[in-house]
């Protein structure tokens, strides 16, 4: 994890430098179909992030040796823009978002019924305009809810949080400071209807008992993330009576 | 995983583990919780600051640590830096190709580097030369030359036991040669799901049907220190949990059996 520091991350009636409890969500806001060109879209706001995913296809997947006769292949592409953190980042892919990339792909493909497009590929841009912590579950989340909005058959959603540790205590939804500075980051990524885990990594420095209670934390909030995503796609969907006889 | 026209069977080879599984059988006779024979050789590369070639089953593999003097980064001025990488190289597999580090081998080393790096195996704070203008820069170089699954726990084996053998050159720097300062051993345990079955160290054949694999990565004290879900697929938090504690386990034996 990050460097050690003196900064106290939890303050003496045990909350945290944004005022948040330990079991607390930062303010998180989604909407769907926010671009014109993108068979599907979505703009998540997740605390300090503000992160946009786009899909495109099913569409022929193309070099044609990667096709895969079976079933559609799903590539996710994140990418943190030059001006999204404090240093500016180098523009391009590095090693960290070529693996977010990789983990991510996988944990939407294996949403997706994918058996129903053989030879094609489904593309997902996730583009971090301002990263605050968490940014790819967010990126993942709001993937799911781009997939969607573009039509796309899935057998649910991906819904994800995080959870840490710092100062000594578990906490979720880690914020930019308890990222640098925290002793354990754990990201986790469901299907919410029935918690099938298809996403998860962890760095750090976490007991059983720490794993334990950090994983009931993130499996008590995702159905309030998910229905955050529910709405917005819902919200994206107009019934208009057209009077009539 | 790469594909190749071994994908091609894997329908009937499905089949065929799945069956011998729901006995308790792998293809090569292991119980599912038991890693493969690993033939480890300190000192393999004379020429490195520390080396070791690791044979896990069929999967062979080569790890050389560098340690050169350099600058800190900014935000840690006084600690050394590390860092990790993995090339699969082209006659390791059909389907490998020459060129820069694919996702597969950056996934590899990632998981590799963290769960070094979160272990604090190697104290940083020692490998300071002059606080925030010069510290000691331990390269881990892994070369994958044969490969029949497993690189994650088959790179996490030779690192460790590269550096647990690496000696600082401090005379390059008018100081004397050290011992590289290593606290903790990480030991990372990789399982993959296939069918309900959670298979430990997969080889090649068991990770072309993987429904999801997982690594797990702790150290003495039994704390977990990094962890990575992969592939396609998912896992139960039941699923999740009996994998920590296959690995905590698991990891004691091979800290015992190889690294006393």
């Amino acid at each position: 994890m990050g460097t050690q520091s003196d900064i106290k991350l939890i303050d003496e009636n045990g909350l945290r430098l944004d005022g948040r409890k330990p079991g607390d969500l930062r303010p998180l806001k989604i909407q769907a179909g926010v671009l014109e060109r993108a068979d599907g879209s979505a703009l998540i706001e997740w605390g300090g992030n503000k992160i946009i995913a786009a899909v495109y296809g099913p569409r022929e997947a193309y070099p044609k040796h990667n096709q895969d006769i079976n079933k559609a292949i799903v590539k996710a592409r994140y990418n943190m823009a030059a001006f999204s953190v404090d240093e500016r980042k180098r523009p391009g892919p590095d090693r960290r978002s070529i693996e977010i990339s990789k983990v991510l792909s996988e944990a939407l493909e294996s949403s997706i019924m994918v058996e129903q497009f053989p030879r094609a590929q489904i593309d997902v841009f996730i583009e971090v305009i301002q990263a605050d912590a968490g940014t790819r579950i967010a990126g993942l989340t709001a993937s799911s809810v781009a997939i969607a909005d573009a039509g796309i058959p899935m057998r649910d959603f991906v819904t994800g949080c995080t959870a840490g540790k710092v100062d000594g205590k578990v906490v979720l939804d880690l914020s930019k400071e308890e990222d640098n500075f925290g002793q354990a980051d754990l990201p986790i990524a469901v299907l919410p209807r029935n918690n099938r885990i298809v996403l998860m990594q962890m760095d750090g420095d976490l007991t059983l008992e720490e794993f334990d209670q950090a994983t009931s934390m993130i499996m008590g909030a995702i159905p309030r993330i998910n229905e955050i995503q529910r709405s917005a796609l819902s919200s994206r969907i107009k019934v208009q009576d057209s009077g009539g006889e | 995983m790469p594909r190749d026209e071994l994908g091609i069977l894997s329908e009937i080879k499905r089949g065929y583990i799945l069956r011998q599984l729901k006995e308790g059988k792998r293809g090569d006779g292991r119980s599912p919780d038991q890693f493969r024979e690993a033939i480890i050789t300190v000192d393999y590369v004379k020429r490195a600051a520390g080396s070791a070639m690791v044979q896990l089953g069929r999967t062979k593999v080569v790890a050389g640590v560098k340690v050169e003097a350099g600058e800190p980064f900014p935000d840690t001025p006084n600690q050394g830096v590390l860092t990790t990488n993995v090339e699969l190289l082209p006659m390791a597999f059909p389907t490998f190709e020459a060129g820069p580090p694919n996702e597969g081998s950056i996934e590899v080393a990632r998981v590799v580097d963290r769960g070094i790096r979160e272990s604090k195996m190697i104290d940083l704070e020692a490998l300071v030369i002059e606080p925030a203008a010069k510290v000691w820069i331990v390269f881990i170089d892994i070369d994958v030359i044969d490969f029949d699954g497993n690189l994650i726990d088959a790179c996490t084996l030779a690192a460790v036991a590269a550096l647990r053998s690496a000696v600082v050159p401090g005379s390059a720097e008018g100081k004397e040669d050290f011992k590289l300062p290593v606290r903790n051993i990480p030991v990372s345990v990789t399982m993959v799901k296939i069918g309900d079955n959670l298979v430990v160290d997969p080889d090649l054949e068991e990770e072309q049907i993987s429904q999801g694999r997982i690594t797990v990565t702790t150290t003495e004290d039994g704390r977990l220190r990094a962890m990575q879900k992969g592939d396609v697929g998912w896992f139960t938090m039941e699923e999740i949990k009996k994998a920590i504690s296959t690995s905590a386990n698991v990891g004691k034996a091979l800290r015992e059996k190889y690294f006393r």
